[in-house]
């Protein structure tokens, strides 16, 4: 009897110093997460501008955006591109650095941390730097090129070559998710390669039937956060854009990606009611596609049990 | 019976021998393969300074010099002063610190009832703090540009910082994986003493914390020094401006000065990599144990 009322006095005790330790997190999460959610979906409905009062509008953004506004379809074309073709280079490449970083010979870590090094660069001062890297004219890649004899293509000045452009820029930031395979490379048990090469299997079926099974919950997990980066993909194609203040998405809007118009409509135009009808979008495609790839994750990755 | 295992031993010998020639080779192809792809990465390293220590007529000539012909440390001077680096730098410096103090306090205490007290709803809570990962920044920037607005507060540093004094997922996050490791003993120990959870936290917690406060210190600075986004939406002022801002403004003169924008790059650059050394072990153990960057 008096131990449980000792008892529930305890519980009450750690109850009343749990949320006043939290606290300071449920203020923050009513003004910086939730108020701006819900606004935001009432603005989606709205013709919302910077200094005008809202006034409701029905589904009429969301309408316009279906069914009228082709750069927005340009966006969408153009940020898919990027989800379809970078996010794989990125995630292989990752993988098979990973294992060249995880061979045992001398001078491993100074590898490790050249391969690592790319990714502290912020994305301004590197943007910048492959702006001069890959300047059509002036630019090493280009006159490395030309050496050799091959055509030298304008890369940021090209619509066509832009996204490649982009995506070569963004394979040197790749040490971000080869740290996270290295890390998983590390979990796999040495009996499993042991067992394998006994039995007579080859370097290249151990990597396939072992290493990429045992590290594919990593896998998914740099697939889902780097399919939701892409999709907000802003800093580097605003800057190549150019600063003319007006998210270009400039070689001829070969980089005009979702979160850049998304920009251009909210503060460039000021249009904040129907820019947040495509961040609600944005919203719903990110649930969706996260939902899809952990719910069907469970047949293709591997979890030790 | 005899020649039997004779042969046996010849072979092993040849095998042997031949087994060792392929590991070398097998060993040199490795170190070729990773120093020419290594070479790939660090080469743009070599190139910002290299191209931040030649003259304007230098970095357009053909063929192009890898060494400066002549080694032009004023480009360094020209640079700081063609824009208000250091005011910039300053400022982004500001903000860092004012966040990163912010942090440290309300993620460690929001952690602290997330782990060391049990009480009925905790868990759910807890996940709503996760699912915050979830929502976009562009969800949230219009209402929050609108409010900022009101409030007269665009141009200041004020929507940079205040978010942080209120806690965020991931150094929350970071704080509970860390804070339950400690074993309970030692806060049940406490509290029999008398000890108050706000002593628990200040005098037994946090002294122990200082490798998830050097993790979030670390954390804080790169994403201050990377932030892009909103100091775009927030910093109209240009006196107010931080340096990822400021770098631009080699870009939008007209003829951009590609030897002083490099040199201003590298400045920004040394930091970042001389904080990353400093922190190495830190740094990677954050990354690999959240997963998050």
């Amino acid at each position: 009897m008096a131990f449980d009322s000792l008892k529930s006095r305890q519980n009450r005790r750690e109850l009343k110093w749990g949320l006043i330790f939290i606290t300071p997190w449920i203020i923050g999460f009513l003004i910086f997460n939730l108020y701006p959610t819900l606004a935001s979906f009432y603005y989606s409905f709205t013709d919302k501008a910077l200094v005008r009062p809202p006034e409701f509008v029905g589904f009429d953004n969301y309408v316009k955006l279906f069914t009228r506004d082709t750069l927005f379809f340009k966006a969408i074309r153009n940020t898919l591109y990027m989800v379809v073709v970078s996010v794989p280079l990125g995630i292989i490449i990752a993988f098979l650095t990973a294992l060249l970083l995880n061979m045992k010979i001398r001078g491993q870590s100074v590898f490790r941390t050249i391969y690592y090094l790319p990714t502290v660069v912020p994305a301004v001062a590197g943007t910048l730097l492959w702006l001069w890297i890959l300047n059509p004219q002036f630019g090493i890649m280009n006159q490395a090129l030309e050496t050799i004899g091959l055509r030298s293509p304008a890369w940021f000045g090209s619509p066509q070559w832009s996204k490649p452009a982009l995506i070569m820029m963004g394979l040197w930031g790749v040490g971000a998710s080869t740290v996270l395979y290295l890390a998983a490379l590390q979990g796999v048990p040495q009996e499993l390669y042991e067992a394998a090469t006994l039995d007579g299997a080859g370097w290249i079926q151990r990597t396939l039937k072992i290493t990429v099974p045992m590290v594919s919950p990593v896998t998914l997990f740099i697939a889902i956060t780097s399919i939701i980066g892409t999709f907000q993909l802003f800093t580097q194609a605003y800057i190549i854009g150019g600063t003319g203040g007006g998210a270009s998405g400039a070689p001829r809007e070969s980089l005009l990606f979702y979160a850049i118009y998304l920009y251009r409509q909210g503060f460039v135009y000021l249009k904040m009611g129907y820019a947040s009808a495509m961040a609600w979008i944005l919203f719903i495609i990110i649930m969706v596609v996260t939902l899809v790839l952990l719910r069907s994750s469970a047949r293709y990755v591997y979890y030790e049990s | 019976m005899g020649t039997t295992a004779e042969t046996s031993k010849v072979t092993r010998t040849a095998s042997g021998v031949s087994y060792a020639n392929r590991k070398t080779l097998e060993q040199i192809f490795k170190y070729i393969i990773i120093i020419g792809i290594g070479s790939l990465f660090a080469f743009p390293f070599l190139w910002l300074v290299l191209t931040s220590l030649k003259s304007p007529a230098e970095i357009i000539s053909m063929p192009p010099t890898l060494f400066p012909q002549e080694w032009h440390w004023d480009n360094y001077a020209k640079a700081v002063t063609a824009i208000p680096f250091f005011r910039y730098m300053g400022n982004t410096v500001f903000i860092f610190v004012l966040k990163a103090l912010g942090a440290i306090l309300s993620c460690s205490l929001a952690a602290y009832g997330f782990s060391m007290l049990r009480w009925p709803g905790r868990d759910v809570v807890f996940f709503l703090v996760l699912a915050t990962m979830m929502l976009p920044f562009q969800v949230t920037m219009i209402p929050l540009y609108i409010l900022y607005d009101r409030l007269d507060l665009i141009g200041t540093f004020t929507p940079l910082i205040l978010p942080s004094w209120f806690g965020y997922a991931f150094s929350i996050f970071m704080f509970r994986q860390f804070f339950r490791t400690i074993p309970r003993e030692l806060t049940e120990a406490a509290r029999i003493d008398g000890c108050s959870e706000p002593r628990i936290w200040a005098q037994v917690i946090m002294p122990l914390a200082k490798p998830a406060i050097a993790a979030l210190i670390l954390f804080e600075f790169m994403w201050t020094w990377n932030d892009f986004l909103a100091p775009l939406l927030y910093l109209s002022k240009e006196a107010n401006w931080t340096l990822a801002l400021g770098l631009l403004q080699f870009r939008s003169q007209r003829e951009t000065n590609w030897e002083l924008l490099m040199a201003a790059s590298t400045l920004m650059v040394v930091p970042a990599i001389v904080l990353y050394f400093f922190g190495q072990k830190t740094f990677i153990q954050g990354v690999a144990t959240t997963g998050f960057k």
